[in-house]
């Protein structure tokens, strides 16, 4: 099924009795609140008595740190607290994979923003400024800042281990393989930020017990309860984590930040501490999208056949890992994009540098090879000449062919489909006679009235594996409780897993919906209280969650359907729910659940495993590493001004199988923001790094796109099911990022006849100047 | 800090006069990003919000007197057939919550390169109305802008307006940014055309220290109109006066290489931006119903 839907037009599809339930859009329990600017975030969280906390952090990139006097800030009137690392109470280390990160930096920074020293002062200001009255005396050094250099060995070790975070190969067929067709190209992807709107901010407040309770925006409570607790010597039970409201995440959250720091002033004073980055710390309080070069050779048979692609993949990871394993894991295992290939050979590295720490992003790892497999599959059409869109389709990878790794596909991989849906849309209106400038490139900046303007049409497509890799325990826990409120059948549904802004909300209480046939369903607050989640990543949630959900429906709904046969005096055989009754197998109603139910509370708590995953071997990188697959196709149409440099995006138009649309309306707002964010990074978004150090760290020159900058979009959505996941479904929120990118530098290029070989395209690029 | 809030002029003057660190505050739209950053941290805020005069403009022999204080979207909604050239500049001005807000007034108290007010008040040969309990005294905007984020005004002075003539002939502002909305000019440029003068005028924004002039592109295309009797004439102008138009104004820049982009970018866009506007502006003058008094 395919619904060819634009911005705005929902598609409703009616699957249970009661409304709300899977395949619908109901409208966000958190929606109303959001849009009257009412939904708490976790930066307007309050108490009574609190204190506010501020970090110290280092100016240099790489640097000994000699000494730290606290004199001054510890004088300093409203200062309750000056904490450095010698106050850290458990382990002064932590690590999303590999736990290489001071809480609080010892005796060397090794990158700019480190955080050094804390305070906690009756007011944020004066915290502030009792911060800056921290005198640490430093020995700046030459920061390694080449992640090529750094992947070969070269300057001084940041970490014991070497600077060499992970290096993973993959080879399949022929190494030397030879084709009639070669084309080489290097490629270069900038820092992108996660940008979101939210800052890190949180309250921790001391408990009687001698824990903490944690109130902080996140993307997964228990792995912060993990490496909280350890922070702080105390065990997982004292350290409960409640997810505040969430300003946006995009992978930046799933780090810590704020955590420790709020804890660790909270327990040292005995009161309340808020933190709130602003704007400028923010850029510096988490993790960026790697910066990437890389290098690829693809050849071709004369007649359009792929025969084999080799890359080298460098990958920046900053300061510390963070998620920079994973990132290497997804960059080499999807480096051939979504095409058949018989011989491949990738050699992809993950590097420690004195830049910013780099770690998850939307994407992540793919949106980089994406970039570059991409370029390299126009320039290979066009060297053989032919049409880009028939050249993909013809080596486009379906079910049941090998990925590099040799994992077969076994579900569902439209890509051809996808790339013949976009290609076969139709494309905008050619531009005539006078046009409102604001249509044109520059917009009302006013910079042409038409001059100097070119068309271009591109095309991009790419591949995400879903859910975590690699033999990753990937589970997540869901605690339904049914019982009758106030005459009406209640559920109330609970887990860990983190709303960021997705609709995971929403989708909770619409599979519990169609599963008990129970309309009232409230969602409890997201906290530690209850088993892991996991994280909100990875595009995993309504696949790993909603299958938690729908398990713990089940459990209950058979112990409701138990009672219910019981009591009614039938076989349980045939009975169901729906409607907020026990229907028999014709449908016909026996009873009203509130009745069966009376007094009962029933309650399940059910962990949901997708399939397992291996790790691929060393030596060439084989094994079935993912769970799932996700694809997007865009086409982009843009207009540049080949003068001045200036790019609009006219039109993006976007494919994508989604397996099973759980709720339409939240399909379309990921592809949507997916697409924005991937133009972002085509022509425009970077943190620019000079020697370590960030030159815009702010929205004044860290531009994400605008409302005139991101186009109407027609998204077409196909629903071929997926027979191993929940209801079908393929995760959503990754794919669009990574095509998108890739379809509009095409475009620019077919305007502008430049090669364009980094990202974001910048005008002097296109201009030559 | 202390929050003074005058309900007139006179007492605005005397604030000023008597601490003359307080810091006005008109929008806000640059203070309090300053101050949100603890960037800036003055002993007292001296809010103009309650000076109505400020928030008026009229029109007197062909001369508008522009108060500081009226926000961009009231110029763009009011004053756009008397000040073309700046209601274009205007409208490119950030956001609709900006331009809201934000007055040519704190654009001048600014004084940043960036300020997109700035090229159309030279263009225009646009006088600010600086005042203080000293007395009230006419600053023509080209000797305004004294240094990166300085301006003429002494520590006892408030811009009180900006006097700028009704319109004789046609103006445009071409900003580049990239982005198609709400972004800070890679560089920008104002033009205007003063056929009851003779005079052209030029305006060059974000290449420089200063907003500056390019006056021998200004001499260059005056002459040429006057030589070859263009402005009576209102014939086409030839490719190369445009080319060589945009060269001279380029020329007259002194860009740096810096986030935004490099100096080389900026002196080629502005050669792109101002061989563009004199094509517009000359397609307007032949088509408009100016009147050549040359
Ligand atoms: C999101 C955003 C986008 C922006 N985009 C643009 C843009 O595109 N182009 C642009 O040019 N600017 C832009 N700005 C900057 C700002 O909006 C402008 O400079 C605006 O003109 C400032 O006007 P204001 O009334 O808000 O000034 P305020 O912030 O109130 O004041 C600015 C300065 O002028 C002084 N001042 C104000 N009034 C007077 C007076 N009467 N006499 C003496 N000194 C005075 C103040 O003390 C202060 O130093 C942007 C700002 C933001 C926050």
């Amino acid at each position: 099924m395919t619904q060819r839907t634009s911005p705005g037009h929902r598609v409703r599809e009616l699957t249970t009795a009661v409304s709300g339930g899977i395949g619908e859009s109901p409208v966000r329990p958190d929606g109303t609140l959001k849009v009257r600017g009412e939904f708490a975030y976790s930066s307007d969280l309050w108490h009574e008595d609190m204190l506010w906390g501020a970090t110290l952090r280092s100016p240099h990139p790489y640097a000994r740190i000699l000494a730290v006097d606290i004199t001054e800030a510890v004088r300093m009137p409203g200062v309750y607290a000056v904490m450095t690392h010698e106050d850290v109470p458990g382990a002064n280390i932590y690590g999303l994979e590999h736990a290489d990160q001071p809480v609080l930096a010892v005796d060397v920074v090794r990158y700019q923003g480190e955080p050094v020293a804390l305070v906690a002062a009756d007011h944020p200001e004066t915290a502030q400024r009792a911060a800056k009255r921290i005198r640490v005396e430093y020995e700046v050094l030459d920061p390694v800042t080449d992640m090529v250099a750094a992947a070969k060995g070269e300057g001084p070790a940041l970490h014991p281990d070497g600077n060499v975070v992970r290096y993973l190969r993959i080879r399949k067929g022929e190494v030397e393989a030879t084709a009639d067709v070669m084309v080489v190209g290097e490629y270069e992807v900038g820092m992108q930020d996660q940008a979101f709107l939210g800052p890190e901010s949180g309250l921790a407040v001391p408990a009687e017990d001698g824990g903490v309770d944690l109130y902080v925006a996140t993307q997964w409570l228990h792995v912060d309860q993990r490496q909280v607790a350890h922070a702080l010597g105390l065990p997982l039970e004292k350290v409960r984590l409640t997810l505040a409201g969430v300003g946006g995440a995009f992978g930046g959250r799933e780090d810590l930040s704020m955590q420790v720091h709020a804890c660790m002033l909270a327990l040292r004073t005995g009161r309340p501490v808020k933190m709130v980055y602003n704007r400028e710390e923010s850029f510096f309080g988490h993790v960026h999208r790697h910066p990437a070069k890389i290098y690829y050779e693809h050849g071709a048979t004369r007649d359009g056949d792929l025969v084999y692609v080799r890359a080298k993949i460098y990958l920046d990871g900053g300061a510390y890992a963070s998620s920079t394993p994973a990132v290497v894991a997804n960059a080499a295992t999807l480096g051939a994009g979504p095409y058949k290939v018989d011989n491949v050979a990738i050699d992809c590295w993950g590097v420690y540098t004195n830049n910013p720490p780099c770690g998850a992003m939307r994407g992540f790892g793919a949106v980089q090879a994406a970039f570059g497999y991409e370029s390299q599959m126009d320039r290979l059409a066009e060297r053989l000449g032919m049409d880009p869109v028939e050249f993909r389709m013809r080596n486009a990878i379906a079910e049941g062919d090998t990925m590099p790794t040799g994992q077969r596909i076994d579900s569902p991989a439209p890509v051809a489909e996808l790339l013949r849906r976009v290609r076969d849309l139709p494309l905008p209106p050619e531009r005539r006679g006078r046009v409102d400038i604001r249509e044109l490139p520059g917009g009302v900046s006013n910079t042409t009235h038409g001059e100097g303007v070119v068309r271009g049409v591109g095309y991009g497509v790419g591949i995400k594996n879903i859910c975590f890799s690699e033999g990753f325990d990937d589970y997540s826990t869901a605690r339904l409780r049914l019982q009758v409120i106030g005459g009406e059948p209640t559920a109330m549904i609970h887990t860990a897993a983190a709303e960021v802004g997705q609709g995971l909300v929403t989708v909770k209480q619409q599979i519990v919906r169609t599963e008990l046939g129970v309309e009232r369903v409230t969602v409890h607050p997201m906290d530690t209280s209850v088993g892991n989640g996991g994280s909100t990543s990875a595009s995993r949630q309504t696949y790993v969650t909603g299958g938690a959900v729908r398990k713990a429906c089940h459990t209950v709904r058979d112990r409701v359907l138990r009672m219910a046969a019981h009591r009614l005096g039938v076989p349980q055989e045939g009975l169901s729910l729906a409607g907020g009754k026990v229907v028999d197998a014709r449908g016909a109603a026996l009873a009203d659940l509130a009745e069966v139910l009376g007094e009962e509370v029933v309650e399940a708590t059910e962990e949901y495993r997708h399939r397992p995953t291996y790790r691929v071997d060393a030596e060439r990188g084989q094994g079935d590493a993912h769970v799932q697959y996700g694809f997007a196709a865009h086409r982009a149409v843009v207009d540049v001004d080949v003068e001045l440099g200036l790019v609009r995006v006219v039109q993006l138009d976007c494919a994508q199988d989604v397996g099973r649309a759980i709720n339409p309306q939240a399909v379309l707002g990921q592809i949507h923001g997916g697409s924005a964010q991937g133009l972002g990074l085509a022509v425009m978004e970077e943190i620019q790094v000079v020697g370590g150090k960030v030159r815009n760290p702010s929205f004044t020159d860290y531009l994400i796109p605008t409302i005139l900058d991101m186009p109407p979009m027609t998204v077409d959505v196909l629903e071929l099911a997926d027979p191993h996941a929940p209801y079908g479904l393929r995760g959503v929120g990754e794919p669009p990022t990574i095509s998108s990118t890739p379809a509009i530098v095409a475009a620019i290029r077919a305007a502008t006849g430049r090669a364009l070989h980094r990202v974001p395209v910048r005008p002097e690029h296109i201009t030559g100047t | 800090m202390d929050f003074l809030r005058p309900g007139s002029w006179a007492e605005a003057l005397e604030a000023k006069a008597a601490l003359p660190d307080a810091v006005p505050i008109a929008g806000g739209t640059d203070v309090m990003v300053e101050i949100n950053f603890d960037h800036r941290r003055p002993p007292a805020l001296l809010d103009l919000n309650r000076v109505a005069e400020l928030a008026e403009w009229s029109e007197r022999d062909g001369r508008v007197r522009l108060g500081a204080g009226v926000p961009y979207a009231r110029i763009i909604a009011e004053l756009g057939d008397r000040l073309p050239g700046l209601a274009m500049a205007s409208r490119t001005v950030g956001s609709p919550q900006i331009r809201n807000r934000g007055t040519v007034g704190g654009n001048l108290g600014a004084a940043s390169p960036a300020g997109d007010s700035h090229p159309v008040l030279l263009a225009t040969d646009a006088d600010v109305e600086v005042a203080s309990t000293r007395g009230v005294r006419m600053v023509p905007a080209v000797e305004f802008y004294r240094g990166v984020k300085r301006n003429a005004l002494e520590p006892d002075e408030l811009v009180a307006a900006v006097h700028l003539d009704v319109a004789r002939g046609p103006q445009q502002f071409a900003k580049v940014g990239t982005r198609n909305a709400m972004v800070i000019a890679v560089c920008a440029f104002g033009l205007a055309l003063h056929p009851d003068r003779g005079r052209v005028g030029t305006g060059i924004g974000s290449a420089a220290p200063t907003p500056r002039r390019a006056t021998e592109a200004e001499e260059f295309l005056a002459a040429e109109l006057a030589d070859t009797g263009l402005w009576e004439s209102r014939g086409p102008l030839a490719e190369s006066v445009r080319r060589r138009f945009g060269e001279l104004v380029a020329r007259a820049a002194s860009p740096i290489d810096d986030v935004r982009a490099t100096a080389a970018y900026r002196r080629h866009a502005l050669s792109v931006l101002a061989r563009r506007t004199l094509g517009w502006v000359w397609d307007q003058y032949r088509e408009g119903g100016w009147s050549a008094c040359a």
